[in-house]
């Protein structure tokens, strides 16, 4: 493994697999998609670089959901979540940073426009960061969380899910997503799972149980490896009008 | 059979959903206590090299509504058109130009303002010079796939005619929707359209 800066032109991002912008299943997107095509380049040193994150800016208890928002252990089932950042050659993405934040185990957000009656858990945030270590790994520890309602269909619910966004080298493999959960009966119901049109996307998006990381009297675990767009390793072309 | 390609496939975007802020700025939503403070709070530190500029703006939706929820972040080079990653292997950008930030909506009134520096143009390697500009994307509830595009400036007349991402807009009349407006010194105007009439560009860069 090196530590040499990653360079090059990323890897075009297959729109196809990713869920297209307009999917009326799930409603609110009907106003927000954009009705034009998007103009379609290849990667610039706009997108090829990135902010970079230390390890150094973590307090020790960042990915320790059950334990960081007062300190006293939040209720609900004990969980690890863990897995790699990956590019799409299957290289580790050594030092990126992963943020999660979710609902508490009733399905309750800590947030000002969650009005779903589940209680608050006075020792639950729902929030987490970390930085993939020198392999592209990445741990946290927190509560499952429960599933939800929300005003979509008159009778929607979430499936359990963790919300994860992560940072490449590039600021164009910049990437927010969802965790499921191996399992979950509502998966397929839901309309904002069904926004991604190929069932094997969607599986990619569900977290196996990891029974060899699981630790007897203490916790489940779940493997959720998380894949960011590659770049190309060879150049032949030189482009002298630029783009 | 051929020999199969091993690639893996990118893992699919899913929307960022309304409670955003929980995740990405736990301070400003009022949960404090978890972090000592929130990530990307300015793209710049003291003693920044350029000139200092403030851009306000909103983002809007195909009806017209300002939306209260949406999550920005945005990545500039310095004034010498440097940027501050690992990545940049054309020179050492300027150490007090972070050029990432995170741009939160207000909760109320759905307005947004980034204070920064106006970036320099950036020349790339394989030839060409971008006029300056600021990377956004853009999450929020209902957007399943976060949005990419960039703020260029109406003052930049000359650099503009000549960017290479510009001039690939083959519908001109577009190209407006990406000036941020001149409303006095050091002071622009940028909306983001997110459907409809002056539908903003959006790039798959």
């Amino acid at each position: 493994m090196t530590d040499a800066p990653s360079t090059g032109p990323l890897l075009a991002r297959n729109r196809l697999w990713h869920p297209p912008a307009y999917t009326p299943g799930y409603k609110t997107s009907v106003t927000r998609a954009p009705s034009r095509a998007l103009i379609a380049l290849p990667s610039t040193l706009s997108e090829e670089t990135g902010p970079a994150f230390g390890r150094d800016m973590l307090g020790e208890l960042d990915n320790n959901l059950i334990l960081n928002f007062t300190g006293e252990p939040a209720q609900g089932p004990r969980m690890i979540m863990h897995g790699r950042v990956l590019d799409e050659m299957a290289r580790p993405v050594p030092h990126v940073l992963v943020e999660i934040w979710q609902a508490n185990a009733g399905g309750r957000y800590r947030h000002k426009k969650d009005g779903y009656a589940a209680p608050l858990d006075p020792n639950f945030g729902g929030c987490g960061r970390t930085v993939t270590n020198a392999a592209g790994e990445y741990e946290f520890l927190t509560i499952r969380p429960g599933p939800y309602p929300w005003p979509n269909g008159p009778n929607d619910w979430r499936p359990m899910h963790i919300h994860i966004s992560v940072f490449g080298s590039g600021f164009g493999q910049r990437l927010i997503t969802q965790m499921y959960f191996e399992g979950d009966p509502l998966i397929p119901l839901c309309p904002i799972v069904n926004t991604i049109p190929d069932k094997a996307a969607i599986e990619s998006l569900t977290a196996p149980l990891d029974m060899q990381n699981s630790i007897g009297m203490d916790c489940l675990a779940w493997k959720f490896d998380i894949v960011l767009r590659g770049r190309r390793q060879t150049y032949f072309e030189n482009r002298k009008e630029g783009l | 059979m051929p020999q199969p390609l091993s690639y893996l496939k990118e893992t699919p975007s899913q929307t960022a959903g309304p409670y955003v802020h929980i995740g990405l700025t736990p301070n400003l939503l009022g949960n404090g206590g978890i972090f000592p403070q929130d990530l990307g709070l300015s793209p710049i530190k003291p003693g920044a090299k350029g000139e200092k500029i403030t851009i306000t703006g909103q983002v809007r939706d195909g009806a017209g509504m300002v939306l209260r929820d949406a999550l920005m972040e945005s990545w500039q080079a310095d004034a010498a058109g440097l940027y501050n990653s690992p990545s940049e292997t054309r020179g050492t950008a300027d150490p007090n130009v972070i050029g990432w930030a995170r741009i939160v909506a207000d909760f109320d009134t759905g307005d947004w303002r980034l204070d920064t520096i106006k970036p320099g143009r950036v020349t790339l390697p394989q030839g060409g010079t971008m006029a300056p500009h600021i990377s956004l994307w853009i999450v929020a509830r209902g957007i399943n796939t976060g949005l990419q595009t960039r703020i260029y400036f109406e003052d930049e007349e000359e650099a503009n005619a000549t960017c290479p991402v510009l001039s690939r807009i083959e519908h001109r009349g577009r190209v407006p929707t990406l000036l941020a407006k001149k409303t006095g010194p050091g002071q622009y105007r940028f909306d983001v359209v997110l459907q409809g009439e002056d539908e903003t560009v959006f790039f798959d860069l």
